[in-house]
């Protein structure tokens, strides 16, 4: 695999100016200037390989939109390279590169030229952009009376086909309908499928669960965590909740003996979808071990997804279980009959370690996810008591 | 000044129309990079695009009011200087090289102190007088020659527009008029040419100095806007 984005040790400062001149009068009237330097990024270092896609999540002003600005060419990085291979497309604001005064057709060549596209060239695809946009009867009223779903839907329609090699798309998508936003993903995926290389930022968490291979999470201008989304995604949330921050462990542990799969099995016997309110949960672990091992104790948490406080937590010691020595693989299942709580997500956490010392062979955290939903359902007649009166006025 | 300048509206407008061209750039180029906030900050392209623009939409304006000019000297049935027309090219390129060097001039320093505007406009009105374009610059010489103070006419060349406004008036104009009037200042076509070709050295320095100028303030320009 060739890297087709290479960002090495970047840095971005902004100067904040107490009191910034801003006109030569006052550059000559005043003195010296006082500024102080922010740092919107600090040594920020990964590569993207080609056709991989990176999600870029972090809480507001933790530089996601300042980076993608630099990779974009928008903004010059105060120390620090970027390279990258081929061409790149950005989509970065709402009807960013249009302008309102010319028409939609006008846009859509003037925008492509910006993206590297010669007037023949846009020819070609022209139709297919307003096809895409599904805009065919707007095309040549001016920009400024679109709405601004129809200035993303242009936007994005014209950054698609212009075959860019790495796309760069920042929180704009969040505007179209949920129609719109099914089609881009699916344009995002045919995107992966051709091997083209995509840098998403997001505040949809489970978009960069969904669509990325890997994910780096910023904040305060570092990287605070990179690796496989589900991870970075789940440290996310431990920092956007505000709890205790433990640290980015992914997994821990000596590894004699490993957690080999999981599989959280639904009413339906599925090992995906949405889990109903009150019904039946299995969460089946598959270990192996790498040397014998003597008195394993497995466990497992299940976290609510909204408070990230453990709802329910059993392990297979407490239920007298006890599993001698062994080496070789073995399968453990934990029976939830109804599962109790409301509608949400929840993490699943599960360990593996000795019943003796509690020395933990292998531990994923939060490894994990299903979401509950509820389900109306006609309710059940029961006796309900009811008192009646009457009385003088 | 009819009677002093013989086919006034050729010598008016074969100086008119390199000011125009001069002061259309560099008047629209200060604005040229605020003008376009919402692209600079939002897309990626080669920034200098934009005061280049200007100085291209300057230079049509100079062809389409050049055919005018050419109207005028046809209708005054008035010639060519043949020796002297060599001094048109050579005063275009001068003038459109310093042009485009002070436009990435203005256009980059707007973009950090926006009365750059106001001051090139207040610039541009004091050059304007200072330069031959409505009146003759053969009777400045003339009188400033005459007086005490004959260094000032040395100081009056200093204006890198006056010796190409001059080339293009001598090409396009006449030296002497048929009635004896000097209409422009004196001096040889050589000698004028040389000056030209000083001022065209300068003007490449120049367009170096804010070429580079420009690069350097352009990478600030998204978060200067």
């Amino acid at each position: 695999m060739t890297t087709a984005l290479e960002v090495e040790d970047v840095s971005k400062v902004f100067r904040l100016f107490r009191e910034r001149p801003s006109s030569l009068k006052q550059r000559v009237l005043s003195g010296r200037m006082r500024a102080e330097d922010f740092w919107a990024l600090r040594d920020i270092a990964f590569e993207v390989e080609e056709g991989s896609s990176l999600g870029l999540i972090g809480h507001n002003g933790s530089g996601k939109t300042t980076l993608l600005k630099c990779i974009a060419g928008i903004l010059r990085p105060t120390s620090g390279v970027i390279r990258y291979r081929g061409r790149v497309a950005a989509l970065l604001e709402l009807g960013a590169g249009f302008h309102p005064e010319l028409t939609g057709r006008e846009n859509v060549y003037l925008n492509a030229s910006f993206l590297g596209l010669s007037r023949k060239d846009t020819d070609r695809v022209y139709d297919d952009i307003v096809a895409f946009a599904e805009l065919q009867d707007f095309m040549d009223n001016q920009v400024k009376f679109f709405s601004s779903g129809m200035l993303v839907r242009l936007g994005f329609a014209v950054a698609v086909h212009v075959e860019p090699d790495i796309l760069l798309i920042d929180e704009v998508l969040a505007v179209g309908d949920e129609a719109f936003q099914a089609k881009c993903l699916d344009r995002v995926r045919s995107f992966q499928a051709e091997g083209r290389t995509i840098v998403l930022v997001t505040h949809a968490l489970d978009t960069v669960r969904e669509v990325c291979d890997r994910a780096v999470m910023l904040d305060h201008g570092r990287i605070h965590a990179i690796g496989l989304p589900d991870d970075v995604v789940r440290e996310m949330r431990y920092v956007l909740l505000g709890g205790v921050d433990p640290g980015f462990v992914a997994e821990e542990g000596t590894r004699e003996a490993e957690i080999a799969a999981v599989e959280l099995i639904r009413a339906s016997g599925a090992g995906e979808g949405p889990v109903l309110r009150d019904d039946p949960l299995t969460i089946q672990i598959d270990v192996r071990t790498n040397e014998p091992v003597d008195d394993l104790d497995v466990d497992f948490a299940v976290l609510d997804g909204a408070t990230n406080h453990p709802v329910i937590e059993e392990r297979t010691s407490t239920h007298g279980i006890v599993i001698g020595r062994f080496d070789g693989k073995k399968r453990v299942r934990f029976r939830i009959p109804s599962f109790p709580y409301t509608a949400g997500k929840y993490w699943v956490t599960v360990g593996l370690s000795s019943r003796a010392t509690g020395h933990l062979f292998h531990v994923q955290t939060q490894r994990y996810l299903f979401e509950v939903i509820e389900v109306p359902r006609v309710q059940e007649h029961i006796e309900v008591v009811v008192e009646a009166e009457v009385e003088d006025l | 000044m009819g009677n002093s300048t013989p086919h006034y509206p050729v010598f008016l407008l074969s100086g008119l129309l390199v000011w125009n061209l001069f002061s259309v750039a560099v008047g629209n180029g200060t604005r040229s990079v605020i003008d376009n906030g919402n692209l600079v900050k939002k897309v990626a392209f080669p920034r200098e695009i934009l005061p280049l623009s200007v100085v291209g939409v300057a230079l049509v304006d100079f062809v389409l009011q050049s055919a005018v000019l050419l109207v005028f000297i046809l209708a005054t049935s008035y010639g060519f200087h043949v020796e002297a027309l060599v001094l048109y090219p050579l005063s275009f390129v001068t003038l459109v090289v310093f042009t485009t060097a002070l436009t990435f001039w203005v256009s980059a320093l707007n973009v950090r102190y926006r009365d750059v505007q106001h001051l090139i406009g207040l610039a541009l009105l004091v050059w304007f007088w200072m330069t031959p374009i409505v009146y003759p610059g053969g009777i400045v010489q003339e009188k400033v020659m005459g007086s005490t103070a004959p260094w000032l006419w040395t100081v009056y060349l200093l204006n890198p527009l006056m010796p190409i406004i001059s080339g293009f008036q001598r090409a396009l104009y006449f030296y002497v008029s048929p009635d004896g009037i000097r209409v422009l200042p004196e001096g040889s076509v050589l000698w004028l040419a040389g000056v030209i070709l000083a001022v065209l050295a300068f003007s490449l320095l120049l367009l170096l100095y804010t070429w580079r100028l420009f690069f350097r303030l352009s990478g600030d320009f998204a978060e200067e806007l």
